[in-house]
């Protein structure tokens, strides 16, 4: 039933051949610290089946209780994503069988969702901005987690049994849904990537999710159809399902659009249908047929009241919404006085927050960017540990950096002491303190180190008589060893000269 | 047969109080007359003698201890409850009268059972039901039909005829049922015994399980009214676990009971359903119910006739929501996770081979046909003409409730239209069964509390009359209700129930 073909054709010729339209379905986990419809722990990694209460496992008799800091965190996405909120919504039920869904219905929003009609405004690279309308944001319940044993990779297919883990099972979701993208053109798989970018940033920012897509907290996905360059109606649309990270947001938006326009150009017809992404071939293959006609017997939830939200309880969100990503970079930009690429490179690296505190604590833009981006982020990688579990804090690199200017220390001898403030040795001036590791700058005492390397090395003093300048170099070194490394080496050459009268 | 069980609760109760009988000895007095009659009956599918010998004990040492913490013993500590078995309970199996909760046992009590555990009513075990109380005549159970007190071959109304049987028989003085569309009522017209159905959320539903969650409702099962005015001020009040429970307790129900027992109702307007009289009720029915009204009147209420006209489409409506939520919420008995798991004897080992063949060997019938009408009545298509219309008709339905609670501040019909029917009388007639509930199910589509009263008899069998107040005026019930018990029992000079016939225990055994 499938029109199965490896065939692809070349990205750059399908589209000049076919527009793309997009539309995505992104399910964001939030972070509630309960279930959506019980008192569970909301947790990650723990031993399957342990965060569940009789509510999570669908027993004889139990009723669903809403989560209202579920409710909440919703509502400020919605506002967020400059939606509208619904002043009564209500949940319903999605009936179908599947052992994920211990009550086999999940208990979702369907015609009544909390946030509706909204955008999002998405910079691209070039810094090209293109407007994505929000269809909606619903709330619903994540389902459990099934792994097949015994067959092939995890899959279903050919496996003995299954197991099912309901930890998950009841944790709030809110799933964002567009409206669909038209003309992005060849641009579709960049803004698709940079569309689920955007949105796992503001999730973040709110602090309502963990917003990692490795963990699934931010799970997408992709609908993808051709049309004609002459038409005016929709192509048929394939959904590829769970494409769980940025680069396969893009690559799965980017496969599907050759593969369907060769699909189109053999004169076929596209089978509507759910598509699996694979990382390792970096392609999709056919799931299951998915028509408009699904029937999932919705009904409204009769075991819960509807859910009113007042005027004021939404302006109370609203005031506590943080700035919004996207004008926070360009804020933060011209205020740093970074270049572009300065700027895209600190963006990436995930170091805003760190560079805005350290800024604000009082270190220059470029030192702060100097340190973040430099001996922090080396040292970071090194210890294969995120930058933030460091343990720098701003005030680490502003007292560094005075320590700097005020001659106490060289660059050389900073990086060692930041070393040591992540040992855990105490701040800088403690640790220069502690270690001696103040820089020799006393002219007394770098003058009697420099006569004594002088006085052992009567050739080299000969050839900078000479005017081989270069050999200042050779009375470095014991200088340097008998001040143990702390002598700021300009000095060291500038008393050389007095004492030659050069 | 030990007098102690011919007590009403309230009565069992004061002598508990004044120490004239042990709580042991009651509880052992109801066990002991299960043992006798329930062979015949089949009231109970699970007894749970132990544990309720064992609470009995700790409030009879409790009492012999005195002191405060006897002082702060609830009014009913000590009378013993029977439970429908569609109510989770923690230590004793819960089946919902289904092959598919056989042996379940659940890991976590109802809130009611909580209150009762905290109030310390021994519970002596669990009744019969219509398999997820699906049914008006207990026929319907996995475990065997439960049978009429008054008479062994007529059914003893369902879905709560284990409940309303164990009440008749003196198995329990007390018991929980659950109202779904009328199986607390019907049971207790046709075995003489009393009724309530909470207005919706007065009761917690957690840990009832459910059938159609926006139509069921816990409620109490007695001999008289006043019981049940204690049981329902015991179980009631809100649940933070019960998103549709009510954010107020109902208060004075036991004080309005009290006040009805006068039997006096100066200044009561009582109001005739037009709709739930005449054609379908039969004669004697029909007779009983003219002769209270006559009662009624004589006490001092103001009897008006209030029509509600959509009425007629109450059950039309109720046979599309109720086997809709029906068809969801039974979707979780599917083998997975608990209850039984039957295995496809050949072909593939699917999930959803494996499902399909629990559900078909779990289910009985009538639960199969209520999962498939509602299936239906919920798919794409259909949803706006079945359920959509269903619920744009019980809009309809409470306003004619509203229309009608202008004009009368009670309303007032026979329970159900005929007398017990005989066993097997209507396997082959579901819509026949169904036409039982046909002046209970209006209470439900609009969430009015309801009670039902011994009427008389007819044919020898108990005839109920329905008092319907509007939603959290309860306490209306239970004045008109008790008035109404008093009026009739002064009248007969004898409760109804007394007059029900030693029941024939051997019988039963012989066919057997």
């Amino acid at each position: 039933m499938s029109n199965y073909t490896d065939e692809l054709v070349d990205f750059d010729e399908a589209l000049d051949r076919y527009d793309p339209v997009l539309g995505f379905e992104v399910h964001v986990e939030l972070n509630t610290k309960t279930k959506m419809f019980s008192d569970a722990p909301n947790a990650f990694g723990d031993d399957p089946n342990t965060n569940v209460t009789p509510v999570d496992l669908g027993l004889p008799g139990v009723l669903p209780v809403v989560n209202k800091t579920a409710v909440e965190y919703s509502i400020l996405i919605g506002l967020a994503l400059n939606c509208q909120i619904a002043e009564k919504c209500g949940f319903a039920r999605k009936n179908y069988f599947y052992p994920d869904t211990p009550k086999n219905f999940q208990t979702s929003q369907y015609d009544d969702p909390i946030a509706y009609d909204g955008y999002l405004d998405i910079e691209l690279e070039d810094g090209e901005v293109f407007r994505v309308e929000i269809e909606r944001a619903h709330m619903e319940e994540d389902a459990g987690k099934l792994t097949h044993m015994g067959g092939a990779a995890g899959r279903i297919q050919g496996a003995d049994y299954s197991l099912v883990d309901y930890n998950r099972a009841g944790v709030p979701l809110v799933e964002i849904v567009t409206k669909p993208i038209v003309g992005a053109g060849k641009r579709a798989p960049e803004l698709a990537r940079a569309y689920v970018a955007a949105v796992r940033e503001i999730v973040k920012n709110l602090g309502v999710s963990d917003a990692k897509m490795e963990r699934g907290n931010v799970r997408c996905d992709a609908n993808v159809s051709l049309m004609p360059k002459d038409a005016d109606k929709f192509g048929t649309r394939t959904e590829t399902k769970n494409v769980n990270s940025l680069r396969a947001v893009e690559h799965a938006v980017r496969f599907e659009i050759e593969r369907h326009a060769a699909v189109l150009d053999s004169g076929a017809k596209i089978v509507q249908e759910t598509r699996h992404w694979h990382e390792d071939t970096r392609s999709t293959t056919s799931g299951r047929p998915k028509s408009d006609a699904d029937d999932y017997r919705y009904f409204p939830e009769p075991d819960l009241v509807p859910i009113v939200t007042t005027a004021q309880w939404v302006e109370e969100l609203r005031s506590r919404l943080p700035e919004p990503p996207a004008e926070r970079r360009k804020r933060l930009k011209a205020e740093w006085g970074y270049a572009d690429k300065e700027f895209r490179d600190v963006v990436n690296a995930g170091v805003l927050d760190e560079i805005e505190a350290t800024v604000a604590a009082g270190a220059s833009a470029a030192v702060a960017r100097k340190w973040w981006m430099g001996e922090i982020a080396r040292l970071a990688k090194a210890a294969d540990k995120d930058i933030a579990d460091l343990g720098v804090t701003p005030a680490t690199i502003v007292e560094l950096n005075s320590l700097i200017e005020g001659k106490k220390i060289n660059d050389k001898i900073a990086r060692q002491v930041l070393e040591f403030v992540i040992a855990g040795e105490g701040t800088p001036s403690e640790i220069v303190e502690k270690r001696s590791l103040a820089v020799v700058n006393d002219d007394d005492a770098l003058g009697k180190a420099v006569d004594d390397a002088m006085a052992a090395m009567p050739d080299v003093v000969e050839k900078i008589k000479g005017g081989k300048m270069q050999a200042i170099g050779a009375l470095m070194g014991p200088v340097m060893k008998a001040t143990r490394g702390q002598a700021d080496a300009g000095r060291v050459r500038e008393i050389v000269m007095e004492k030659l009268g050069l | 047969m030990n007098e102690l069980i011919k007590l009403s609760g309230a009565e069992l109760a004061a002598k508990l109080r004044a120490g004239e009988v042990t709580s042991v000895e009651a509880v052992q007095a109801h066990l002991d007359r299960i043992a006798e009659v329930d062979g015949a009956l089949n009231a109970f599918l699970h007894v749970n003698a132990e544990e309720a010998l064992a609470v009995a004990a700790e409030v009879d040492a409790i009492r012999a201890a005195g002191g405060a913490e006897a002082e702060a013993l609830h009014p009913l500590a000590g009378v013993p409850i029977a439970i429908k078995d569609l109510i989770v309970t923690k230590g004793q199996p819960t089946t919902a009268a289904s092959k598919m909760l056989e042996g379940w046992m659940s890991p976590y009590d109802a809130t009611v059972i909580e209150k009762i555990r905290a109030a310390k009513l021994p519970m002596l075990g669990k009744t019969n039901l219509d398999e997820f109380a699906m049914g008006s005549s207990t026929e319907h159970s996995a475990y065997g039909v439960t049978r009429n007190p008054w008479n062994l071959n007529r059914i003893p109304g369902g879905s709560g005829g284990g409940s309303a049987a164990a009440v008749a028989s003196y198995e329990a003085p007390l018991a929980l049922g659950t109202d779904t569309g009328g199986s607390i009522r019907q049971p207790g017209a046709v075995t003489g015994t009393v009724g309530v159905k909470p207005t919706y959320g007065a009761v917690s539903r957690y840990g009832a399980i459910a059938m159609a969650s926006s139509l069921d409702q816990i409620g109490p099962v007695s001999r008289t009214v006043l019981d049940s005015a204690y049981l329902q001020e015991l179980i009631g009040g809100h649940d933070p676990k019960d998103s549709t429970s009510l954010p107020k307790d109902l208060e004075g129900l036991v004080a309005a009971a009290e006040a009805g027992a006068t039997g006096d109702l100066k200044g009561l307007r009582v109001g005739v359903i037009k709709e739930l009289t005449g054609e379908g009720y039969q004669e004697g029915v029909q007779a009983r119910f003219n002769e209270s009204l006559e009662l009624l009147k004589a006490a001092g209420a103001e009897i008006v006739e209030v029509s509600c006209p959509n009425f007629k489409y109450a059950l039309g409506a109720y046979y599309l929501i109720m086997p809709s939520e029906v068809s969801s919420n039974l979707a979780k008995f599917d083998g997975v996770r608990y209850g039984n798991r039957v295995l496809p004897e050949e072909g593939p080992m699917t999930i959803e081979r494996v499902m399909g063949t629990t559900r078909a060997a779990g289910f009985g019938d009538e639960v199969k046909r209520r999962i498939i009408l509602g299936t239906y009545a919920l798919s794409a298509g259909y949803y706006d003409a079945y359920y959509g219309s269903a619920q744009k008709v019980r809009t309809l339905i409470q306003r004619d409730f509203d229309a009608a609670f202008e004009q009368a501040d009670v309303l007032v019909s026979p329970t159900s239209p005929t007398v017990a029917f005989e066993l097997g009388a209507n396997d082959n007639d579901p819509l026949a069964m169904y036409l039982n509930d046909v002046a209970t199910i209006p209470a439900n589509l609009a969430g009015v509390p309801g009670i039902t009263v011994p009427g008389g008899l007819s044919e020898n069998l108990p005839v109920g009359i329905q008092f319907l107040a509007p939603a959290f005026e309860d306490a209306r019930l239970y004045r008109a209700g008790a008035a109404l018990e008093t009026l009739l029992e002064k009248q007969w000079g004898h409760s109804l129930i007394s007059q029900a016939p030693a029941i024939n225990t051997a019988s039963i055994a012989q066919e057997a």
